[in-house]
């Protein structure tokens, strides 16, 4: 069942624009965005290009020195009128770094803190999504590291918010305990119908979850788009993960192949991923994603290969990078579908690939990473 | 041991004083020590060294100072006196200011330091979580630095008991109002052929101390044990 905000008079369906200009020592952030009314926006930059700064300005708990915020219609700064609605009159909810869980109250005491009375109803179902129900006569001292991410993130949802904001929540993790929480914050915030705002420096997170991206570099934003939109983009390759170039395709989930333990994706009506075998479903929906360097093209269908993908394509970009000169980013189009692909220059001169030129595109199923 | 009506008197003024003293210092004291702990103003150093400095001043000069200021004569005497129809000087209540004013600066210090050790982060989540300043104040910050507080509030309780200085000049030596139980001491070594008598009033002083000491070693260990068995609400 979605879960939307309790109250129905503020609409969740606000966007939320902003201007802001801060100062702070050598460091300066200056950012102009409107961000959708739903959905996941993904804050994206290496560590120190102002994503945090920009949550703490959304959130209330930085004032910057000049600058604008609103949400909807309600203008929650403007530094020019001398309006500053405190953080605690915002409504918008932060899941920060640290969990920051009350060590003085219990898990229960921590989830009901913020909780209003119009959102009690919601307390067992929100426990249940979290999978915490044998945690909240806990103290959060005795918490694993997964599980006090898990109850910030109820404590959060529990206030009520018409904006929730994430800042990294998944940063200290280690490997298993942090696909685990990455793959259920996925699902959340497919769930919950709150609009989110998520910080982090990891592209593999942002690609699991958002669906716009905003891309900032030294205090500046220097795109928001589309997730989709910015993972074709050639010059912003650097960025985006360099090596670990990615596309993202949404699929739905067909058949399952017990015996191999592989699933299959239909992305469209004529395509299919076969990807390994996951316990979701048939008729759910994810999202994979497919690193640029681990799709391989072959002129025509092969049949003497172990991939398990072949997707007819037609390129429709292809450039090289100064950056890594040995080799060349391809975009194919798959009708409505684009994936990233990556050859050695010398692979495609010796194919005589061109714009326009028909191939085919080899996925090894192993490579897909799921979401 | 049997105790006289006039060890009785002396015992039962020094803790009246003593509780009035901390009842009345330690809503400014709490309001003080959260100031300093959180805010960064100019002439802060000042202000610092202002409320610290019974610690550093001799006693008689905070209690001559205070008659200064709140004696009949004095400037917020005068006024206490025609509006409020209140004169502290020669009463209880007057030895309760003066030893509250001794006993202001170990409280501020022991609660401030209690304070800055609260993790501001915390703060920043609760205010997120929709709670206002006081009940961020009230709920996360204050019971977090109960262990300060505590510390604060004995330490502050056992400067009260012991008061003599201010004590003895704004408020005078008077039996049965503002003879307490370091005043009555100093009286009985002061009186020839009283040895005995002063040395059973030093024993019940450090009775009482240890007493309180053990009180406040308890009540500690106590609150931190509810702390954590505490839920919301």
């Amino acid at each position: 069942m979605p879960i939307s905000p309790a109250s129905p008079d503020v609409s969740s369906t606000s966007s939320l624009s902003l201007s802001v200009e801060q100062r702070l020592g050598n460091f300066q952030l200056q950012a102009s965005l409107t961000l959708p009314a739903s959905g996941v926006t993904g804050i994206f930059g290496i560590s120190g290009s102002g994503k945090t700064s920009l949550l703490r300005i959304i959130a209330g708990l930085d004032t910057p020195d000049v600058g604008k915020l609103q949400l909807g219609d309600q203008v929650l700064l403007d530094t020019q009128q001398r309006q500053n609605v405190p953080a605690h009159q915002r409504r918008i909810g932060v899941v920060f770094q640290e969990a920051r869980l009350f060590p003085h109250y219990r898990v229960r005491g921590n989830l009901t803190y913020g909780m209003p009375e119009r959102a009690a109803h919601r307390f067992d179902e929100i426990v249940e999504l979290l999978g915490i129900g044998h945690l909240l006569a806990r103290i959060p001292g005795t918490l694993s590291g997964g599980e006090a991410r898990r109850v910030a993130i109820g404590r959060a949802l529990l206030s009520d918010p018409q904006l929730l904001l994430m800042d990294e929540p998944l940063s200290g993790l280690d490997g298993p305990r942090k696909q685990e929480l990455l793959r259920f914050i996925a699902r959340l915030t497919r769930q919950v119908q709150i609009p989110v705002i998520y910080v982090s420096h990891d592209p593999e997170e942002i690609s699991a979850i958002a669906d716009h991206l905003v891309l900032m570099k030294e205090g500046r934003v220097i795109a928001s788009d589309p997730l989709h939109d910015l993972l074709q983009r050639f010059d912003l390759t650097e960025e985006l993960g360099g090596f670990d170039a990615a596309s993202i395709i949404e699929g739905r989930v067909v058949e399952h192949d017990d015996v191999y333990q592989l699933t299959n994706l239909a992305l469209d009506k004529c395509h299919q991923l076969i990807i390994p075998g996951i316990s979701a479903p048939i008729g759910s929906r994810l999202r994979v994603r497919i690193f640029a360097r681990d799709i391989a093209l072959a002129l025509s269908p092969t049949k003497d290969t172990s991939y398990r993908n072949q997707l007819a394509a037609t390129i429709e970009k292809m450039e090289t990078l100064p950056t890594s000169p040995h080799s060349v980013e391809l975009l194919l189009s798959l009708g409505s579908i684009h994936l990233r692909s990556r050859l050695t220059r010398k692979s495609s001169d010796e194919m005589e690939l061109a714009v326009g030129k028909q191939v085919t595109a080899l996925v090894r199923s192993v490579s897909i990473l799921h979401y | 041991m049997t105790l006289s009506p006039a060890e009785w008197e002396a015992i039962r003024l020094s803790l009246l004083i003593g509780l009035a003293a901390v009842a009345w210092i330690l809503p400014p004291g709490i309001a003080v020590a959260w100031w300093l702990a959180r805010y960064h103003f100019r002439g802060k150093a000042f202000v610092n060294g202002l409320i610290h400095l019974p610690l550093v001043l001799p006693p008689v000069v905070v209690g001559y100072l205070l008659l200064i200021g709140l004696g009949r004569q004095g400037v917020f005497g005068q006024w206490l006196y025609s509006n409020l129809g209140v004169s502290l000087p020669f009463t209880w209540q007057g030895a309760a200011v003066a030893s509250g004013v001794m006993a202001f600066p170990l409280l501020v210090r022991a609660l401030r330091l209690s304070i800055e050790a609260v993790d501001p982060k915390l703060e920043a989540a609760a205010s997120t979580l929709g709670a206002s300043r006081w009940r961020v104040f009230t709920t996360i910050t204050l019971p977090l630095a109960i262990p300060g507080l505590l510390t604060g509030t004995v330490l502050a309780f056992a400067r009260a008991l012991s008061e003599f200085g201010a004590t003895i000049t704004f408020a005078s030596n008077i039996p049965g109002e503002t003879r307490t139980l370091p005043l009555a001491l100093y009286t009985l070594i002061q009186t020839p052929g009283q040895e005995a008598a002063a040395a059973r009033l030093c024993f019940l002083a450090i009775i009482i101390a240890l007493l309180s000491l053990i009180a406040s070693e308890w009540l500690a260990r106590r609150t931190q044990q509810r702390l954590q068995e505490r839920d919301a609400y």
